[in-house]
């Protein structure tokens, strides 16, 4: 069974796996079959049955790891595209993201504290809100586990996109762009994907949150930790 | 494609390069990604140059999770012992992040608006 160990194998495998998800969610159209979060399972439950280790399915892996971080460098050219919607409002989008941010990472350190959860889990917790990419790269600098972070993204993206609507017009956020930056911020893609679903100002400024948000948590997280932790 | 590859590749690196040289503990793709903007916007990079190919790697970036992801498989049993914590602190912090960020908008939005009428009576009171 040695050709299951082939990093080629691995790669070719794990993105057909993907593409098979993705087939899977146009399909039936429903956000719970999320495309990550059913390659992890299929995955997981692959190296499991065939015995072959994580960090030989990695060796694979991590090509395709890779291209994470060229990624965060290409929502650059979104981030410049909307610099104008942002110069317009620059201080309700700045300080809404700063304090999302802020009251964000406090309420997980506390909660996840008072719950009694170890060092290693609320270090993963702290950067969950943001975009996968900047959440994983957030966690490595903190000190956590970039797996179990990447997990609760999929988790709280999943949970915006499928409530975040209700919760806000609960919480009295009416304005469109209020609600958009919230989802943006809350819950990074997926919350934007149904951001886009409601409308074009929706979309926009949920794109908008998504980047700054992951900026802003970049910036703030290890400081913030610090002086909590 | 080689051309636009080459932009964003050299954003990144150029972002690695100023963590190291500033000796912070600071992911270098974000600074990269800051670079990217500031050059599209100040001229120095084209969007026909980049546009492509950022936007193939923006569309496909959930896969780019995925052996992340997978080595959840490593971390079950932290997972299952502390998993109501997890969940809890997820749970109640996703919607102080939602409150705190629609509420923020929404009053300084507001704050800016009366601070315009006012301006703008006072203006028609001096007439």
């Amino acid at each position: 069974m040695g050709f299951l160990q082939n990093k080629f194998f691995i790669i070719a495998l794990t993105v057909a796996v993907f593409y098979g998800a993705r087939l899977l969610q146009q399909r039936t159209g429903k956000s719970w079959g999320n495309p990550i979060l059913i390659s992890i399972v299929v995955l997981i439950s692959f190296l499991k049955i065939t015995g072959v280790s994580y960090d030989t399915y990695y060796e694979g892996g991590k090509i395709i790891d890779f291209w994470l971080q060229p990624t965060i460098v290409a929502l650059g050219v979104p981030l410049f595209e909307q610099l104008k919607a942002i110069r317009q409002r620059l201080w309700p989008i700045l300080l809404s993201q700063v304090a999302g941010c802020v009251f964000g990472i406090v309420a997980c350190v506390y909660v996840a504290k008072l719950c009694g959860a170890s060092e290693a889990i609320i270090l993963s917790l702290a950067a969950k809100s943001v975009t996968m990419p900047i959440a994983i790269e957030v966690t490595n600098t903190l000190g956590g586990i970039p797996a179990l972070t990447a997990a609760i993204v999929v988790f709280v993206g999943l949970f915006g996109n499928l409530v975040g609507f209700g919760l806000l017009k609960l919480f009295g956020v009416g304005d469109a762009k209020a609600q958009g930056l919230s989802l943006g911020a809350a819950s990074h893609a997926l919350g934007t994907a149904r951001a886009w679903e409601r409308g074009k100002i929706w979309g926009t400024y949920a794109s908008l949150g998504i980047i700054l948000s992951g900026i802003v948590t970049a910036v703030l997280a290890p400081l913030l930790i610090r002086v909590i932790m | 494609m080689i051309k636009q590859l080459f932009v964003i590749l050299s954003c990144l690196a150029l972002g690695h390069l100023v963590v190291w040289a500033a000796g912070i503990d600071f992911p270098g793709s974000i600074i990269g990604m800051l670079l990217m903007a500031a050059g599209l916007q100040m001229g120095i990079i084209k969007l026909d140059s980049v546009k492509e190919a950022s936007d193939a790697l923006i569309s496909n970036m959930a896969l780019f999770f995925v052996p992340n992801g997978v080595a959840l498989m490593l971390y079950f049993d932290i997972i299952k012992s502390e998993f109501w914590p997890i969940v809890i602190a997820t749970l109640v912090s996703t919607l102080v992040v939602l409150a705190a960020t629609g509420w923020t908008y929404q009053l300084v939005r507001r704050i800016r608006l009366n601070r315009v009428l006012k301006m703008r009576r006072l203006q028609q009171s001096n007439r």
